[in-house]
């Protein structure tokens, strides 16, 4: 008996024609602040033209928290005019019940709690860091061996302490500070939930990128007299410092 | 207590057979016990570095796959006592090399041989991975340039987390590097990288440095592994590095420049 196409292909993959699993991706977060300015859509194009490359198609997701009390009305003007950048809108995340039916209605996914979390202007200011995930003080994970490159050592809660040499090649990353008591010669990301107060240190700079909170700068970036230096890197109005301690 | 130690690299090219079949020799010519493995199944060339290509039969995938029994694969040196070499298959490819196969050759070797060297491929595929699975210890070999300190680096880390010992818990492969190619003008010229700034990335301790010699080439292609060449500078360093494998206190040869007089200076020019 000869099997259609189908039925041999369910009895290859053994059941059903398709996979379900669950992925983790991580997503840009375009976290709509004061939509009414009149600046905010020429500067958001401003920003994606400045990398197109990086925003090609890239999805994103939109985040109200810090406008939910405010009507939605704009919503459907961000997503076309994100669209027409060729930047894909994928969801709502920190919406009210006004903002997530108004999602809905332009198609877009809703994003439960979680995520980045909520910044609320009206109780604490922007940037508010009292409701992010506050480093706890402790070292959340110590690392004694070098990180070599094509490794990733993370520190999902709390600090990241190394003390041997970061390769080129390697990533760091924790929810707090990171401390690299050698030559940091990889990626690090410091404050990797969000938390802007995270900070990176280290021995001897010659990373190839430092990112605090999301927002990054690679080593083409960092002023060349800093290299090989013991510094501190904070991030401060939006971008990130690098200061040589003493 | 036998000693299984893996020459790696990740980066191809940079001579990890020439290392493995210089250094198994040492150590033989030391009046060690020495198997030197082929793991490079599909592109071999242990067999012809070591001159014994004309000998081969059987092959370490014959020994995994077709029931063929290890001393049947095995090819005793004929100027080394103490020396044998298990080649491998030119027709197959890695997948012919199986987790179980590949330990229970180990195991076997083990109890026969006092160190046993894998030659590993390049790259950091199934090949390497099967190499490097078993060892107490590995030489990195590196040459003097960005990329394969790169690569080395990522084989280091692979070799702290994929290795056996890692995934048992146990003390960590003791690793070595071998600084290889080393053109002691072209460092002093500032072309290739110093042996101090190989050690800085890759903080782990040297083994051994060996000159950029043509004796390794010709040595190659005649079939014999370079420490049976005395007048080879190269020799003389994978010797040292042979030494301190076995635990001597050598002082690092090849790594400062000679005095040169007028008639040495004159010969380097027409050589």
């Amino acid at each position: 008996m000869k099997l259609s196409a189908a039925e041999e292909a369910s009895k290859a993959g053994g059941g059903l024609p398709f996979q379900i699993r669950g992925s983790l991706q991580t997503l840009l977060s375009l976290k709509i602040l004061r939509p009414d300015d009149p600046a905010f859509f020429t500067g958001l194009v401003e920003k994606v033209a400045h990398a197109p490359d990086f925003f090609r198609n890239a999805p994103i997701v939109l985040d109200g928290g810090a406008v939910k009390a405010k009507s939605p009305d704009c919503l459907a003007e961000i997503v076309e005019r994100l669209k027409e950048h060729r930047v894909v809108p994928v969801g709502l995340q920190n919406g009210s019940a006004a903002w997530n039916d108004a999602a809905v209605e332009l198609g877009l996914a809703i994003f439960g709690a979680g995520g980045a979390s909520v910044d609320d202007p009206t109780v604490a200011g922007r940037g508010a860091a009292a409701a992010k995930p506050a480093p706890t003080g402790r070292p959340g994970r110590v690392v004694r061996e070098p990180v070599r490159g094509g490794q990733q050592v993370v520190a999902a809660e709390g600090d990241l302490v190394v003390m041997a040499p970061v390769s080129s090649g390697a990533e760091v990353a924790a929810a707090g500070h990171i401390h690299v008591y050698a030559p940091l010669r990889g990626r690090a990301f410091a404050g990797m939930n969000g938390d802007e107060q995270a900070m990176i240190f280290c021995e001897q700079l010659h990373a190839e990128l430092l990112s605090i909170a999301g927002i990054h700068l690679v080593s083409e970036e960092i002023d060349p007299r800093l290299l090989g230096k013991r510094v501190r890197v904070t991030l401060v109005a939006e971008r990130l410092k690098v200061e040589p301690l003493p | 207590m036998s000693k299984v130690i893996v020459v790696t690299s990740g980066k191809g090219g940079v001579g990890k057979t020439t290392s493995a079949a210089a250094i198994g020799t040492a150590l033989a010519l030391r009046g060690k016990k020495t198997v030197i493995i082929d793991f490079d199944v599909g592109l071999r060339n242990l067999d012809l570095i070591m001159g014994c290509e004309r000998r081969v039969v059987f092959d370490f995938i014959n020994v995994i796959n077709d029931g063929i029994r290890l001393n049947q694969a095995l090819i005793k040196d004929k100027r080394v006592e103490n020396l044998s070499i298990l080649p491998t298959s030119q027709t197959r490819d890695k997948d012919a090399l199986s987790q179980e196969g590949v330990e229970k050759v180990i195991d076997e070797l083990r109890k026969e041989f006092d160190y046993i060297i894998c030659d590993s491929p390049a790259g950091i595929e199934k090949g390497a991975y099967m190499a490097l699975y078993h060892a107490d210890e590995a030489i990195v070999v590196t040459n003097p340039e960005v990329s394969s300190v790169r690569d080395s680096d990522r084989i280091l880390g692979i070799l702290s987390s994929k290795s056996k010992r890692a995934e048992h818990g146990d003390a960590p492969v003791k690793t070595h590097l071998l600084l290889t190619r080393y053109d002691l003008d072209r460092v002093q010229r500032g072309e290739m990288l110093k042996l101090d700034d190989v050690l800085e990335i890759l903080a782990i301790p040297v083994l051994g440095v060996i000159p950029q010699c043509g004796s390794v080439l010709q040595a190659s292609n005649l079939g014999m592994p370079v420490v049976l060449d005395d007048k080879s500078k190269a020799g003389q360093a994978y010797k040292d590095a042979a030494a301190r494998l076995l635990g001597e206190d050598i002082e690092l040869r090849f790594v400062n420049p000679e005095k040169r007089g007028l008639v040495d200076w004159l010969f380097r020019r027409s050589a």
